[in-house]
């Protein structure tokens, strides 16, 4: 196959990915985005959520933390915080975290300095239990 | 010949359980430095893609409204300065503790106001009655991620939005090999790509940016300060490993050489003893046959 661009995903931790794909979907901070080879060169930011890419006609989705993705015509390069297959998402799990997230936010106050915090996290439960379901 | 035969192999005894002592702690700092040094190894191409990142982003923005670039004229300087918790390896500690005595020395000389972030029990010790010490982590570099990185920088970071301090440094011992680590200062704010040693950022790509530059720059400020802290602590903690795996391999052969002394001593005074005896004997038959 010839139009295929390279895939990277580095995290703090390790090298997750390394592969040629067809295509890649990432979701921006601006909104979502797929990238095929010959892409102009973009850097963009990269909001928690679903990452998915096609390799032989198969789409495997991912779930990414927050980070950036810097795109050449020939390489798509994601940092993130935190990567997931979404295959390796146990669902329940993934449910009760979000449960006791958003337990917690409940039982909180508005003005707590902590508020802002959780609710994030709980998007971000929300978004990893939706990808998760999504296999 | 002071020492009795008994004295001397209760200090031989002694000398050998810490010659076993330094043994078992050399291999755990062994272990523990290839673990540490896989982690840094990992993390490298992570870090050097935010540089990068970073690089190239300050290099364009020259506007200055982002108050993590804000140059103010240094009065009150703050360093986190990273040491271990534990001793026993070798300079690991005493260097940065001198380069930070240095760097305080000079600064306070100038007339500049000088605060500690402290990482590690044996930097922040010392320093106690010192410095004014802003913040300590103490106990933490056994087990640590990112988010440790994560809660320094979310500390140092306010005050200085705040005007509380002017200028931020790191001072962390520089992993160059398991036998050799060197202090090192750098500037972490206000930040700029000229701390960043690669020089020239290869890619003179045209990006599109999104959102905008300055917008992404803001993002990317407090990820490039993260990475900077984590390096530092993953170095650090390398670092610590290989200074004790050293330390100890030392004190290992000073013990064979003092085990070896001592063996000498013992035989001697052991043949010393011998002789003394059948002088005795000798002696002894002598008065009584010439009786």
């Amino acid at each position: 196959m010839a139009d295929q661009l390279m895939l990277e995903i580095v995290t703090p931790e390790k090298l997750a990915f390394s592969d040629v794909v067809e295509e890649v979907t990432l979701s921006g901070s601006e909104g979502e985005f797929g990238v095929l080879i010959g892409h102009a060169p973009l850097l963009s930011s990269i909001k928690f959520g679903e990452l998915n890419y096609t390799k032989d006609s198969k789409k495997t989705y991912w779930f990414a933390g927050d980070g950036y993705a810097e795109i050449t015509n020939l390489k798509a390069t994601v940092l993130v915080e935190s990567i997931e297959e979404a295959k390796s998402i146990i669902g329940e799990e993934a449910q009760k975290t979000r449960e006791s997230v958003e337990a917690q936010l409940a039982g909180m106050d508005k003005d707590d300095p902590d508020y802002e915090r959780v609710k994030k996290t709980l998007g971000r439960a929300e978004a990893r239990l939706k990808v998760a379901e999504k296999v | 010949m002071g020492a009795s035969l008994k004295d001397i192999k209760r200090q031989s005894i002694a000398v050998d359980k810490t010659r076993q002592i330094t043994r078992a702690m050399n291999m755990v700092a062994a272990s523990k430095l290839k673990a540490a040094q896989s982690k840094m190894e990992n993390f490298r191409p992570y870090a050097d893609k935010i540089m990068d990142v970073f690089d190239s982003l300050a290099g364009r923005v020259t506007s200055t409204t982002n108050p993590l670039l804000a140059v103010r004229e240094p009065r009150r300087i703050r360093v986190i300065m990273m040491t271990s918790d534990r001793g026993l390896c070798g300079g690991f500690n005493a260097n940065i503790i001198k380069e930070v005595e240095k760097f305080t020395k000079e600064k306070t000389a100038e007339g500049k106001e000088v605060s500690l972030i402290a990482v590690g029990k044996k930097g922040r010790d010392p320093f106690r009655k010192k410095v004014k010490i802003a913040g300590e982590h103490i106990d933490q570099l056994s087990r640590f991620d990112i988010s440790l990185a994560a809660g320094i920088a979310g500390e140092a970071v306010p005050p200085f939005v705040a005007e509380e301090y002017d200028e931020l440094y790191l001072c962390y011992n520089e992993f160059r090999s398991v036998a050799s680590q060197k202090p090192r200062m750098i500037r972490l704010l206000p930040a700029s790509s000229v701390g960043s040693d690669e020089g020239e950022p290869e890619s003179t790509v045209d990006y599109i940016y999104e959102p905008s530059e300055e917008e992404l720059l803001a993002h990317i400020i407090p990820l490039y300060l993260r990475v900077l802290i984590y390096r530092g602590l993953l170095e650090t903690s390398a670092g610590e490993h290989g200074a004790r795996m050293v330390a100890m391999d030392n004190a290992r052969s000073s013990c064979e050489d003092m085990l070896q002394s001592l063996t000498r001593q013992f035989n001697r005074a052991r043949q010393a003893a011998i002789t003394a005896e059948l002088m005795d004997i000798v002696g002894g038959t002598e008065a009584l046959s010439a009786g």
